[in-house]
């Protein structure tokens, strides 16, 4: 591990109405790298990414972007600092197009956010970077449709369109393969991959080939604290992190 | 060039709009209407309009906006009776007066949302409505605020123009719903115009992008009181004076349902097909029983059960079936009409 991390969290804790949820997360996350933030259900990884993102509030610890202490920022702050997020959950602008989705997500749109008067359309640069951005997911073609008229698996890559046209530096996404099928799921891999080029990725998932194969670096959380962290293959021989997930699987057939 | 100049400003459906208006008042007479409908309809829709950008546009369900549209006449009868004689100031003072305090209750509303929102909007509203009665020294209480003069205007080239009469004031109402709507034209199709419908669309999503969406909601419902002063103020001309019904709480739920009628969340011109439905059937109703408001009543519900996307909402989704998934095509089908 060298270089300074672009995304690093300091003994992060949160309990909800007595139960510690996280206790004590330290995280650290390099620039250009994808990273994985990877646990079986109920880790804390939910948590961890919303206070990533800033929907909720640390009880306590730090979180540092570019060694800046961001944790009490708000969601809409670390957008205009780099820092982008896709939801699990679908959340997209069902009555706008594809087009619209990833325009209005533009930081040369935003900038404009003010301007009550021109036509939103005569702003050009917001317009082209968005239709660039259109291309890039592979939704080419299907700009002017209504989001809510997309099929699942184009919606997903909508999201994230939307989550990287904000042009961040450091791009969260929270279960990007939740839900899709196997053809998605390769468009979804290789739109994942070509991005981790030039932009540092952390994700949340549960798929752990999704994980494996195309990560740098992953984190296991278990019970709110990091059980393991390195490069995938040590992850996948990882004694403790086979144990956290075949103890919750016998947890749940027997549940 | 034409094409795109006119979508910016006024496209096709809102010149006829205006063209209709504009012939209005020699056309009523021959179908059992008078002058003062269409004014009271031209106010009430600037007011609607005004509105609908925090219902239909914003999706804010704000419900006790009649207070705003009622507070303006205060402000305006106040400035003219103690202040400075006139039309100009006075109107101008109704539109900034209620703006303000617009943005005082905007502080503690934005960052409300859902039924919070709607219950805090209301108790406001009341609580205006109150002050009116607190504050009868100045407001006249129950008795309203009266003698409020409608002086002539010196308008280049016309010189003075009376404005007691009817017509000459159907038309001065005329000019500005004509500047209101092409406003609220270019508002809600501006870059500030697709960022509140981010936020009613989802707002969490609209924060994750980085805008502060508190903020928008704030000047948004700002924006909506100011044309419910300008509309305000002119009610009050249209009545020589200022009185508390509409700022009442039945009265607020007027603009809800003219919005929800007319099809303001399926169309920019739903909230004035609302008004004229609203005021035209008021009229009708009330000429044939005098349990009107028993069949009026009847029929809102009827039409928000029945048709809760409104008259407009109904004639679009007739227009462009849901199988058109491309805006592009359906417009160009629409087009090839």
């Amino acid at each position: 591990m060298s270089a300074e991390p672009i995304l690093e969290t300091q003994a992060l804790r949160k309990a909800f109405g007595g139960h510690q949820v996280l206790d004590g997360v330290s995280l650290r996350f390099e620039a250009r790298r994808l990273s994985a933030l990877i646990g079986p259900n109920g880790a804390g990884k939910t948590t961890c990414f919303n206070l990533l993102t800033g929907f909720l509030r640390p009880d306590g610890g730090r979180i540092l972007f570019r060694g800046e202490d961001i944790t009490g920022h708000s969601p809409d702050r670390r957008a205009r600092i780099g820092i982008s997020r896709s939801f699990q959950i679908l959340n997209l602008f069902d009555d706008y197009t594809v087009l619209e989705n990833v325009r209005v997500a533009v930081p040369a749109m935003r900038r404009r956010g003010w301007d009550a008067w021109t036509p939103a359309g005569e702003v050009t640069a917001a317009a082209d970077r968005a239709a660039a951005i259109v291309r890039l997911v592979g939704l080419a073609g299907r700009e002017h449709v209504a989001a809510r008229f997309m099929s699942y698996g184009q919606r997903r890559l909508l999201e994230i369109g939307v989550a990287l046209a904000g042009e961040p530096e450091l791009l969260l996404l929270d279960e990007p393969t939740s839900g899709l099928g196997s053809r998605p799921m390769e468009t979804l891999r290789a739109l994942v991959q070509q991005l981790a080029e030039r932009l540092t990725i952390v994700v949340i998932e549960h798929d752990m080939d999704f994980v494996l194969s195309l990560s740098h670096h992953v984190a296991v959380l278990h019970r709110g604290t990091v059980i393991a962290e390195g490069p995938p293959a040590a992850i996948r021989d990882h004694a403790e992190v086979r144990e956290a997930y075949l103890g919750t699987l016998r947890h749940t057939r027997v549940g | 060039m034409m094409k795109g100049w006119l979508e910016a400003w006024a496209p096709p459906p809102m010149l006829a709009m205006f063209a209709v208006f504009l012939v209005l008042p020699a056309v009523l007479p021959w179908i059992g209407g008078y002058t003062y409908l269409g004014t009271e309809v031209m106010i009430w829709a600037i007011f609607a309009l005004g509105y609908n950008l925090l219902l239909g546009y914003t999706g804010l369900p704000a419900f006790g906006h009649g207070a705003f549209f009622g507070m303006a006449g205060y402000f305006l009868g106040a400035t003219q009776k103690w202040v400075t004689g006139g039309l100009w100031l006075p109107l101008v003072a109704g539109i900034v007066g209620t703006a303000l305090c617009g943005a005082a209750v905007a502080l503690f509303v934005a960052r409300r949302r859902g039924i919070y929102f709607s219950l805090l909007t209301i108790a406001f509203g009341v609580m205006f409505w109150f002050m009116v009665f607190f504050l009868d020294r100045w407001t006249g209480g129950e008795d309203g605020f009266t003698g409020i003069n409608r002086t002539a205007v010196s308008l280049p080239g016309l010189g003075a123009v009376a404005l007691r009469d009817n017509l000459p004031f159907y038309y001065f109402v005329y000019v500005f719903f004509v500047v209101a709507t092409v406003v609220l034209w270019r508002i809600v199709h501006s870059p500030f115009g697709q960022v509140i419908g981010a936020v009613k669309q989802s707002e969490s999503r609209a924060r994750a992008l980085g805008y502060n969406t508190a903020r928008y909601k704030w000047a948004v419902f700002t924006l909506s009181c100011a044309f419910a002063g300008l509309a305000g103020g002119l009610y009050t001309l249209a009545r020589f004076g200022a009185f508390a019904e509409p700022m009442s709480l039945q009265q607020s739920g007027n603009v809800v349902l003219m919005c929800l009628i007319g099809g303001g969340f399926a169309s920019f011109y739903g909230p004035v097909l609302g008004v004229v439905v609203f005021l035209v059937l008021r009229d009708v109703f009330s000429t044939l029983t005098d349990h009107w408001m028993l069949l009026y009543g009847l029929l809102f519900m009827g039409i928000i059960l029945f048709m809760p996307e409104g008259i407009l909402g109904v004639i679009r989704r007739v227009r462009r079936p849901a199988g058109f998934h491309d805006t592009r095509a359906a417009d160009a089908a629409k087009g090839a009409e």
